[in-house]
């Protein structure tokens, strides 16, 4: 679904991605972890193209993240294409980013609405659905600012769902949260992982990682340092600088 | 002892003697002329010119808030060229009094003496004549609310930054356009920075239609300028006229505070009371309070 061969970005002077590799199948939840600094937020930007890749190759279900290759050339694509693209990919943040001028509903509406262009009325329902699923049904007509953090994250969840997206994407989803809350927003992505949607996730959570990803990749100064079956980096690690990071956060 | 506040008592003899003061000078200086205030302030040409002013206020701002919106899009545009003309545009206007833009649409004849619609140095379909199209009232609007759009760009693209960018990203991961992140998602939340700035505006400019009286607009000043002419009583009528803009502005800042709480949805846990609201909240105070000292 997700495939990198040698990405790299730089922001000025500084080259923060030096040359990712890796590949999420379809159905698969690869979790992402490293100190902070490390790349690997601006790594799951670069997936949907809300940062531009400098050199190497990425591509989701096949089809490369902002470019288009035609006579062995690289084309920009344009403003309308990269849009399309973003819409099948969902993407929760850090800080929920919420529309605070919308209710919940309206919120989790928007996506089908505005990009899809479907009637408010044929999106609504399905709308209800998700926030049952997310355990939020009764707070739809509430404004994001009246929630708590955990419940505003699960609504982020739900409105990037209503896109019916084929891949997520989660942006340390967690870290932002008081510690109490933490449960509920994993317990929701513990769910989507189970219905088989392929996920890929910035985290600090070690024991969701382990628990429920199928891969872990541990990144550190811009290079995937160490890679493989979560249970088995955690257990025993093969780099002394996995070992250290594992050493401080557990 | 409570604390004493002797400058408390001082400001308030000053204040004191200073309005007896005014209130002698009504009374007694007879030039003011409030007798006749009264008869003047809904004669007829006055009521015209407080009709035109409030036409040109609502044209002038229309023209200002939809070229400001427009221009401050423009200004952000990733786009190199499609910025810099709305930097150009917000320079040009911004940069020259608004009584020369005033003077330079009224005169624009002798610039152009024909305008004509066709296609640019090739045939044209129609023609007019210029002096025939652009009235003194048309000259006014244009000058006005070109000049108000200026203005009106940079508080838009004011509100437009105040956005935190992380509502844009979440737009756009939707799969939202350029221009639907802008309607969708940050313009109503720019509103709430957007909206203060542009009462003020709107009661500057309500003010400022008064200059159109100078290219023979016959607005509220206009009128009550010609009346003064005729009877030759300068101080009442500017008076009546004072009255008059007064008022409007009245009701325009009771408008901005509904349009204020509008936006302010979402923004807090509740929204602001109403004046409405906070009296029948006191009354049921009050209430409450004398119940309780009669039993």
């Amino acid at each position: 679904m997700v495939r990198a061969e040698a990405v790299h970005k730089r922001f000025g002077p500084v080259e923060v991605l030096k040359g990712i590799s890796l590949e999420v199948a379809a159905g698969e939840v690869m979790c992402v972890i490293g100190p902070s600094g490390s790349g690997k937020s601006t790594f799951l930007r670069c997936v949907n193209h809300l940062e531009k890749i400098d050199g190497g190759r990425l591509s989701v279900d096949g089809a490369l993240v902002g470019y288009e290759e035609r006579g062995g050339r690289l084309h920009e694509l344009p403003e309308r294409e990269v849009a399309r693209r973003r819409s099948e990919i969902g993407m929760v943040f850090q800080h929920f980013h919420l529309f605070p001028h919308l209710t919940v509903l309206d919120n989790v509406c928007s996506g089908p609405v505005v990009v899809k262009r479907l009637a408010r009325r044929e999106v609504e329902e399905a709308a209800r659905e998700l926030l049952e699923k997310v355990g939020l049904a009764e707070k739809a007509d509430a404004y994001p600012r009246q929630l708590s953090g955990g419940q505003q994250q699960r609504v982020a969840i739900a409105r990037a769902l209503a896109m019916e997206p084929k891949l997520m994407l989660f942006d340390e989803p967690t870290s932002a949260l008081d510690p109490e809350l933490v449960g509920d927003v994993l317990a929701v992505m513990r769910s989507l992982a189970e219905e088989g949607m392929t996920m890929l996730v910035v985290t600090h959570e070690i024991g969701f990682a382990r628990e429920v990803g199928d891969q872990l990749v541990f990144m550190d100064g811009g290079v995937v340092v160490e890679s493989g079956r979560p249970r088995e980096v955690i257990a025993s690690p093969s780099e002394e600088r996995t070992r250290a990071f594992l050493e401080a956060v557990l | 002892m409570p604390v004493r506040h002797p400058w408390r008592w001082v400001a308030s003899a000053v204040v004191l003697v200073l309005l007896a003061m005014l209130a002698h000078s009504f009374a007694t200086n007879s030039n003011y002329g409030f007798g006749i205030i009264g008869g003047l302030l809904f004669t007829r040409p006055v009521l015209d010119g407080v009709l035109l002013t409030l036409g040109l206020t609502g044209a002038a701002m229309g023209i200002g808030i939809v070229l400001g919106v427009v221009l401050a899009v423009m200004r952000l545009s990733p786009n190199p060229l499609v910025s810099w003309v709305s930097w150009a545009y917000i320079w040009f206007f911004r940069g020259t009094p608004v009584l020369v833009q005033l003077f330079l649409w009224y005169q624009l004849s002798y610039l152009f003496p024909h305008l004509s619609l066709g296609i640019p140095f090739g045939p044209r379909f129609v023609t007019f004549n210029t002096n025939s199209v652009i009235a003194a009232v048309t000259a006014a609007i244009l000058a006005l609310g070109l000049n108000e759009g200026a203005y009106m760009a940079e508080i838009v693209r004011a509100g437009i930054l105040s956005v935190d960018a992380g509502q844009s990203e979440a737009a756009s991961s939707l799969g939202m356009r350029r221009l639907q992140v802008m309607r969708r998602v940050v313009l109503p939340q720019a509103m709430r920075v957007i909206v203060p700035p542009t009462g003020n505006e709107t009661i500057s400019m309500l003010k400022t239609t008064s200059l159109a009286s100078t290219i023979a607009v016959i607005e509220l000043f206009g009128a009550v300028q010609q009346i003064a002419a005729r009877t030759y009583q300068v101080i009442p009528d500017l008076l009546v006229a004072c009255a008059w803009y007064l008022a409007i502005t009245t009701v325009m800042t009771i408008g901005q505070f509904y349009v204020e709480r509008h936006f302010a949805r979402g923004a807090q846990r509740s929204l602001p009371l109403t004046p409405f609201q906070k009296l029948r909240g006191n009354l049921a105070v009050w209430r409450i309070r004398v119940a309780g000292s009669s039993r």
